[in-house]
């Protein structure tokens, strides 16, 4: 089925249709509900004092002038923590991770020791009189370095710095085409470290109850199921003495997944003192400490024959997962999903080894608005791709034309070992091409350049890999990544269901709500989601990845099914007629052959509980762990258009055109925002961002002042458009589209940049493409113009 | 002003319409006086170097980041939050915001639209440059802005 997109609702609000989101009202008002805005009574406060250096011994800690401070309740060391079995905990991938440190400090910026107040300007207070007397080791941020033999060893519990060495792919068929190859372009890039800077700071509140021992803890989570059981397995309180609630969340993308040293020490306080403790992070304390994304050092080849015909690919990476392997990648997959790396083409056989390394800056390696490292494969295809097009002289878009996994060769499967569930992929170029007028494009550029003019055109016809996952190959910590839908429908027909998710703006009260109206033909005012709150809700593996649509959305669309079965039968007994004479369409039941004689599924639900059938359990619920039988493949094509001033090296984004096919669109207009929100990321991560380190391990990036995010000002026009082919597996046909932008367009715009640069003798810029690099880059060809 | 180590200060502020006297540490900032000592939740903090602009409220006319000024400073002032631009329903900016999905997480806002309260009342027939100029100092990370200059748009064709 393909799904028609609908601008005004028909009564009931299901798939396709453009309608307003249900959460809007209260952030609107002010009246969202996030972390920093609870109060309970009694409540205290956390601060941390926090390591200056990258890589130094403890030698000892004073607390004696802050014990004194007025305000001040009580102050944690690692040792103490270290007591209660809690100065360590396990990652989501299976590493370990200090809580606070018992003997030295593994990054600038890590949390040392935490002191409870009664308010948070005490508690800061007396954090900056703790002396902690360090001595310097030699750090190391450069993971090439930190693998050699020589190189000082981060973690106090290994002796190795090497996190992982992870491989796919044919080894000896990839390189017997390299072999035969008539072109091998190769090319290395810097995919640099990123922080996700959602616009609310980390933070939580823990409640212990020591009359019930029930521990409460308001967190921060995109994932509040599994973090709980962590907790549960590792201080263990029995699990359903736990309580996460993930309130209103402001923004997460893959940041919020992991767990941070405040969550676990704002619960161990809570404990010890009875008393509710907040800990909240200072904007400028989350940049320099919490998860951070990509850093990725790869280096790719690309085998071709003469006429362009891709043979094979080889990649190698070496990725910077700083003290902690604290990414939360599926366990079997140490770098996430990056063999999907072979993209949107045909290619014979590939080789991808990806080694991890430990250095002392903060863990990072989250899945950032990316579905466990596409974004760093796709950006590498889209690169070499590029470059291999420049080389033969043959034109970007004809290359990717020619080299395109052809319609009808799907299901496909890879040259990595994924199956491709759908695609289209000439479709969607050949849509962005028209767009934006390609080919006029090509001709502009052409005379411009004999002006001396640079104006540059790129393109990017990615493919993803999202919706982990099948039981068989995805779990985290061992629990299967299903995802779960609770519908209870109530005797007056009014819903509430609870999803095992946690939206940070994705606004699932509305996209789910819509898949439920859609089957069950109930209005979407009459529909209550609930997510976050791990006593309510099913379990689930939480929002990221993309997942949520394709996992979570399934699950609700099958527990509406199993729902509509129900209703039938009841259906027919308030019509005395059989079930299987009983048709159904959008909320309403009849005997064939008298469509005007119906009962609605609202008085199916009130005759559930109030006239159940002879037989039949009263009620209308059902509950689904939904265990997809495939990944979902979105995919789209980018054109970026780009104007670059040569006496200053300012780029200009001109034009934009993304065509994305995400499967079939429940919330059209949520799906056009999810799209231009990434792409205005990527934006950022293409021309502006970065968190760099220097050689002692001090952080530059570390604040809002530092770390440029797009602002209004900045930030292109986007031009959107779709093609839908919808997933033969999914429900709904959806795919997911949260992470399309992200992991499509920064191939996009340096692709765009380096088109501009070619003729004069560039290869590759690594971003951030800052006016200042082209600007020497323009100097070292000479092509600096003062005008 | 001289103050005592410990000493607090007396702030009576008119919030909203309702004014209210506190005494505060002088160093107190006026975000968490809004949030903490009046209980107003819906400004936001999202940094600590006044970049992002959730915290922006209108004081005495003009926006303002709340994180940078002291409550003290504010000593005297009438100031308008998130919670008092609507009169018990949407004010036809928030309205505008909700038609054109000018909002994801929420976060941020509060602030844009406390931005965008001043900014149409300065400039009510904005172009989209002056938008632009007039949200620059407020940060949105999921939106990508676009919905956000139409809502803004929008908003003034509603006030006018």
């Amino acid at each position: 089925m393909t799904v028609e997109i609908t601008e005004e609702p028909k009564g009931v609000h299901g798939m396709g249709h453009k309608i307003r989101r249900k959460e809007d009202i209260r952030f609107l008002l002010g009246k969202g509900n996030y972390v920093d805005d609870i109060k309970l009574p009694g409540m205290v406060y956390l601060a941390f004092v926090r390591s200056p250096y990258a890589h130094a011994k403890i030698k000892s800690i004073n607390v004696e002038k802050a014990k004194t401070l007025p305000g001040v309740i009580d102050i944690i060391t690692g040792k103490e923590l270290e007591k209660v079995g809690l100065a360590w905990i396990p990652t989501l991938m299976g590493d370990k991770m200090m809580v606070l440190p018992t003997d030295k400090v593994v990054y600038q910026g890590q949390e040392v020791v935490a002191v409870i107040a009664e308010d948070r300007y005490k508690a800061y207070d007396a954090a900056s009189l703790i002396e902690v007397e360090y001595e310097p080791l030699e750090p190391v941020t450069d993971p090439k370095k930190a693998l050699e033999q020589s190189s000082p060893i981060v973690r106090p519990d290994k002796n190795t710095n090497l996190v992982f060495k992870w491989e796919a792919g044919n080894k000896e068929e990839t390189d017997k085409l390299f072999k035969e190859a008539d072109v091998v372009v190769s090319q290395g890039f810097y995919y640099q470290r990123l922080h996700v800077a959602y616009m609310e700071p980390v933070g939580s509140i823990a409640h212990y109850d020591p009359v019930s021992g029930k521990l409460t803890i308001w967190m921060t989570s995109q994932a509040p199921h599994v973090v709980r059981t962590v907790f549960s397995l590792v201080t263990k309180i029995p699990e359903n003495k736990i309580r996460i609630i993930s309130p209103d969340i402001g923004g997460g993308f893959g940041g919020k997944v992991y767990v941070y040293p405040g969550y676990v020490v704002s619960a161990h306080a809570s404990i010890k003192l009875g008393r509710p403790v907040k800990w909240i992070a200072t904007r400028s304390e989350d940049m320099r400490s919490t998860a951070f994304a990509r850093d990725y050092h790869i280096h790719g080849e690309i085998a071709a024959k003469k006429d362009g015909t891709i043979l094979a690919l080889r990649i190698k990476v070496i990725s910077d997962h700083g003290a902690f392997f604290g990414d939360a990648n599926p366990s079997k997959f140490s770098a996430g999903l990056f063999s999907i790396c072979t993209g949107s083409y045909d290619i014979k056989a590939a080789h991808v080894e990806v080694v991890g390394a430990h250095t002392n800056k903060p863990p990072g390696g989250i899945a950032y608005r990316c579905s466990f490292r596409v974004t760093e494969a796709a950006y590498a295809i889209e690169r070499l791709v590029d470059i291999l097009a420049h080389e033969l002289g043959m034109d970007p878009a004809e290359l990717r034309l020619k080299n395109f996994i052809p319609p009808e060769k799907f299901p496909y499967k890879s040259a990595l070992g994924w199956t491709y569930d759908s695609g289209n992929y000439a479709a969607a170029l050949k849509k962005a091409m028209d767009k934006i007028g390609y080919w006029e494009l090509r001709k502009e550029q052409e005379e411009k350049r004999k002006r001396g003019e640079l104006m540059g055109i790129g393109i990017s016809s990615f493919t993803e890999i999202v919706g982990a996952g099948p039981a068989d190959l995805f779990d985290i910590v061992g629990i299967k990544m299903f995802e779960s839908a609770e519908i209870r429908i109530h005797p007056t027909g009014k819903v509430i269901a609870r999803f095992g998710t946690r939206a940070q703006g994705q606004g699932h009260e509305t996209t789910y709500a819509q898949i439920i109206s859609e089957i069950l033909g109930i209005p979407v005012e009459d529909i209550i989601i609930e997510e976050g709150d791990t006593d309510t809700c099913p379990y689930g593996l939480g929002t990221y990845a993309s997942r949520s649509t394709p996992t979570a959305g399934a699950a609700a669309a099958v527990s509406a099914k199993k729902i509509l079965d129900k209703a039938k039968k009841i259906a027919a007994h308030l019509l005395e007629a059989r079930e299987e004479d009983i048709v159904y369409e959008k909320g309403r039941f009849y005997v064939k052959g008298s469509p005007d004689k119906f009962k609605t599924i609202q008085d199916v639900a009130l005759a559930a509980y109030t006239n159940p059938p002879p037989g039949i359990e009263a009620g209308l619920e059902a509950i689904t762990y939904y265990n997809p039988p495939n990944m979902t493949f979105p995919f789209g094509s980018y054109i970026c258009v780009v104007d670059i001033d040569k006496g200053t090296g300012q780029i200009k984004v001109r034009k934009f055109v993304a065509v994305d096919d995400c499967g079939n669109i429940i919330n059209p207009v949520i799906v056009d925002g999810q799209i231009m929100g990434a792409l205005t990321m990527s934006f950022g991560t293409a021309f502006l961002e970065e968190i760099r380190y220097d050689e002692n391990g001090n952080i530059y990036g570390g604040s809002f002042a530092e770390y440029m995010i797009p602002t209004a000002i900045e930030t292109p026009k986007w031009e959107l458009d779709k093609t839908i082919t919808p997933s033969p597996h999914h429900p709904l046909g959806a795919k997911g589209v949260d992470e399309s932008a992200t992991v499509g367009s920064p191939a996009a715009f340096v692709n765009a940049v380096v088109d501009a640069l070619w003729h004069l003798g560039v290869r590759h810029i690594d971003m951030p493409l800052w006016p200042w690099k082209i600007w020497q880059i323009l100097k070292e060809k000479g092509a600096v113009s003062d005008e | 002003m001289l103050v005592r180590p410990g000493e607090k200060v007396k702030v009576k502020v008119k919030v909203n319409g309702i004014w209210y006297e506190k005494e505060v540490e002088p160093r107190k900032l006026l975000v968490h006086f809004i949030r903490e000592d009046i209980g107003l939740t819906g400004t936001k903090i999202g940094c600590d170097t006044s970049t992002c602009g959730a915290c922006t409220i209108i004081m005495n006319g003009k926006s303002v980041k709340s994180c940078t000024l002291f409550a003290f400073q504010a000593n005297g002032a009438e100031i308008t939050t998130i919670e008092g631009i609507g009169d018990s329903k949407l004010h036809p900016i928030q309205e505008a915001f909700k038609d054109n999905f000018a909002l994801q997480c929420g976060y941020c806002t509060p602030g844009m639209i406390m931005q965008t309260y001043f900014l149409l009342k300065t400039n009510p027939n904005p172009t989209e440059e002056e938008i632009k100029d007039g949200l620059h100092g407020n940060i949105c990370r999921c939106t990508g802005y676009q919905n956000i200059i139409k809502a803004v748009k929008d908003a003034a064709g509603r006030m006018r």
